[in-house]
């Protein structure tokens, strides 16, 4: 068959053994790679509710079936795992070059099992993988790492590794390839930690074969005219990145400000998109096979002068109006610490956003912190950032996110965070759809598991109001399903912004030479989604937990257009669970469990 | 009308799509390791992509002792005759660009042939890095840019 390999690695990190399996062809078809296969994968063979950190958790790191093909921006894969941070079913999706080299190499996927006792290392060139010692590489950064991988292995590997932060749990440590691209949410970097496992090398030069050739160019010819005719895809993101979303936010009274306290940023245009372009950029840069190509080769100058890749929006908001920061170069230089130590830029920048209200009300003082921590503290940051990833004085503390440390300190209301995991950079008061996202998002607080921005903001595919609630559970339902979708095909979720469900399955059809339609497409999304759902059920989460933080609720919205709304979450749920054939608390019914073919799920 | 590849290392952003389209297009499969175009990544944002400049006076040409390089005297594109082909690799010694590369699995030379004139790499490169264009307009194309520049300059010094 074509588009996937057909082939998973298994290794046993216990038992030190590596031994090659046939895919299970039938779950590929009906779960499509990455993030759902990834999860069938490991509901099947991981019970319920184990410790993340230890043995019995696996670590699967998963490619789709467009992942290394020609389709649109498909240098995606996924690491699936129980979070730390959450104890949610996680998935964290990545870019850059790492994935699709693991299918050239011969492997759609990789299942860790078990702990090492000491550091190793994965090492594979096309059909050989072994296990080698790590204990060398332990404690070095993510690029010292990957330079040291790549001058003992062959130069055009491809590594994806922790950094000290995963090394010490840090219960949102990322998991960075290509030396910048992270998966970065809900600790899936202190999961291989805990395995101690340090990194994975890969080489390969063998191909992905393609179904129907005529079709598979058909369909991608289609989407690169879709992705060049659209503004956001052609224009604002290769232009500006991402963080062309900064002053767009900040325009419409959505921008969160110093920990959710406001929501508008009086100086928010100093670390936007069009100032990094012009003031620290030196060009863009794409993902492996992306016609967008959203990445930014940055810097920053001064007293924080550094180099690298990014900052992201959501990091660029986490570290500077959510800290109540607008100084370009700490922002990017928090970013590049992170990335060289392995963190997670959004939970990293809102800790610290909860760390300095604590610190502002008094609830913890200069003794406990050993720096000035009120908002706007800018050196404070930069240490302390590099603090939580050595787990070092207060950076301890950080380290186990907002959540447990308001818990802490007698705030656990300072957290913003859905199911323990902080929200990214979109107020769920300014804008309704996108805090329903928030809260029944299967991973926690996060933006890119039904990114109704899209509507709601970008006017994509159309414009809705962000105020209204009436049509939001359907629509945050259809970006979910699609999202789940896409993410296991493995596309970037930013094609989404140009491709509907129709052209996606084109191009899976093409690639695999299994005539997908676009309904079947959202489908696979829909039975992922509910398959993620019922992990977390399992494990203990209900409906009180689709929530957001009280703030959303009874503090409306200060100042700017925005002023005065609240979150209606608890309005729109009801009717959300309604969309997805969920009974009234929120459990998915056996009959839309049966039409979505997961009844060998029905019991856990 | 002899057409030529134009690469524009500038407005690359490395994201490989042409080694794919390259893959795709002579061996059916999505195969960087085969490609015969290669995106280099530098520092800084830097990319350059290599392929074939179809040499007038080609080494490769020049070295092959059972004449299986042949020039196409219509296009100017230099092609490999597989079946002619014995596998020496003398053509990959003397390319001075590592612009000709072996297929250890076909057991053949491969090097960029234009596609037959319709080169996928340029197609769908999402930002014109790579263009097909006529070697005419190509040269005028660059010398027009270039004059841009010198434009730009002599008005600085005004």
């Amino acid at each position: 068959m074509a588009g996937w390999t057909e082939t998973i690695l298994r290794v046993n990190l216990t038992e030190g053994t590596v031994k090659k399996e046939a895919l299970d062809m039938e779950a590929a078809r009906k779960y499509l790679g990455c993030r759902g296969l990834g999860v069938y994968y490991y509901m099947k063979e991981v019970k319920p509710g184990v410790d993340p950190l230890g043995p019995e958790n696996n670590l699967i790191f998963s490619t789709g079936v467009l992942t290394g093909t020609m389709g649109s921006s498909t240098g995606r894969y996924e690491v699936v795992t129980r979070a730390p941070l959450n104890g949610t079913l996680a998935g964290s999706n990545s870019g850059g070059y790492w994935g699709p080299e693991l299918k050239y190499a011969g492997y759609d996927m990789i299942i860790f099992e078990g702990q090492s006792s000491k550091p190793v290392y994965l090492n594979i060139y096309n059909g050989t993988a072994e296990l080698c010692d790590a204990s060398g590489l332990w404690g070095k950064t993510v690029p010292e790492t990957t330079a040291a991988l790549l001058a003992k292995h062959d130069p055009d590997a491809k590594v994806t590794c922790i950094g000290p932060a995963g090394e010490n749990k840090v219960l949102f440590a990322s998991v960075m390839n290509d030396d910048h691209r992270a998966a970065g949410r809900s600790g899936v970097g202190a999961v291989m930690g805990s395995k101690n496992l340090k990194a994975i090398v890969v080489r390969g030069t063998k191909g992905v074969k393609i179904g129907d050739k005529d079709k598979f160019l058909a369909a991608v010819r289609a989407s690169k005219k879709l992705l060049k005719e659209n503004a956001v895809t052609s224009g604002g993101l290769p232009a500006f990145g991402t963080n062309v979303l900064v002053n767009i936010l900040n325009s419409v009274g959505s921008l969160p400000t110093r920990n959710f306290r406001e929501s508008h940023f009086e100086t928010a245009d100093k670390v936007g998109g069009e100032s990094l372009a012009a003031t620290r950029m030196h060009k863009n840069k794409a993902c492996a096979f992306c016609s967008i190509g959203c990445g930014r080769v940055a810097w920053s100058e001064g007293k924080y002068a550094g180099e690298g890749e990014g900052p992201e929006y959501e990091t660029v908001w986490s570290f500077g109006p959510d800290c109540g920061i607008d100084n370009i170069d700490v922002v990017n230089k928090a970013n590049f610490i992170c990335n060289e130590l392995g963190l997670d830029t959004i939970t990293m920048g809102s800790t610290m956003a909860a760390a300095m209200e604590l610190y502002e009300t008094g609830a913890i003082g200069k003794d406990e912190v050993g720096h000035e921590l009120k908002f706007g503290s800018e050196e404070a940051l930069i240490a302390l950032v590099e603090a939580t990833a050595y787990r070092k004085g207060f950076g301890n503390e950080l380290a186990e996110g907002s959540f447990r440390l308001g818990t802490k300190y007698g705030h656990p209301e300072f957290s913003m965070t859905a199911k323990k995991q902080e929200m990214p950079a979109y107020d769920p008061r300014g804008i309704q759809g996108i805090g329903l996202n928030y809260a029944t998002s299967n991973r926690g607080g996060c933006h890119v598991r039904g990114y109704t921005i899209s509507p709601e903001i970008l006017g994509l595919p159309e414009k809705l109001d962000q105020q209204s609630i009436v049509e939001k559970p359907a629509w945050v339902k259809g970006f979910q399903d699609l999202t789940a979708a896409v993410d296991s095909a493995g596309m970037c979720l930013f094609t989404t912004f140009a491709l509907g469900a129709p052209a996606i399955a084109d191009e899976i059809t093409g690639a695999s030479g299994i005539e997908f339609t676009g309904d079947e497409v959202a489908l696979a999304g829909e039975r992922i989604y509910n398959l993620e759902r019922l992990y977390n059920l399992s494990v203990g989460y209900t409906k009180a937990d689709d929530t957001l933080p009280d703030r959303m609720f009874n503090a409306p919205i200060s100042s700017g257009p925005m002023k005065g709304n609240v979150s209606r979450v608890p309005e729109m749920l009801p009717h959300y669970y309604e969309a997805r054939g969920w009974d009234e608390n929120g459990v998915p019914t056996p009959e839309r469990l049966e039409s979505l073919g997961l009844r060998e799920f029905m019991t856990i | 009308m002899e057409m030529i590849l134009v690469t524009s290392p500038e407005k690359c952003i490395g994201c490989g799509t042409c080694e794919l389209a390259c893959s795709l297009s002579h061996n059916g499969e999505c195969r960087p390791a085969i490609s015969r175009v290669n995106v280099f990544r530098f520092d800084k944002g830097n990319n350059v992509p290599m392929m074939c400049f179809q040499c007038e006076e080609a080494a490769c040409m020049a070295v092959c002792k059972t004449k299986a390089l042949v020039r196409d005297e219509e296009t100017g594109v230099v092609k490999v005759e597989e079946d002619k082909c014995i596998g020496c690799r003398m053509c990959v010694m003397a390319c001075p660009f590592g612009n000709i590369a072996f297929d250890r699995v076909a057991k053949v030379a491969i090097k960029c042939d234009h596609c037959d004139g319709e080169p996928l790499c340029a197609e769908f490169c999402p930002t014109a890095a790579i263009e097909y264009l006529p070697a005419d307009t190509a040269t005028l194309n660059r010398k027009k840019a270039f004059s841009a520049k010198m434009k730009q300059a002599l008005e600085e010094v005004k």
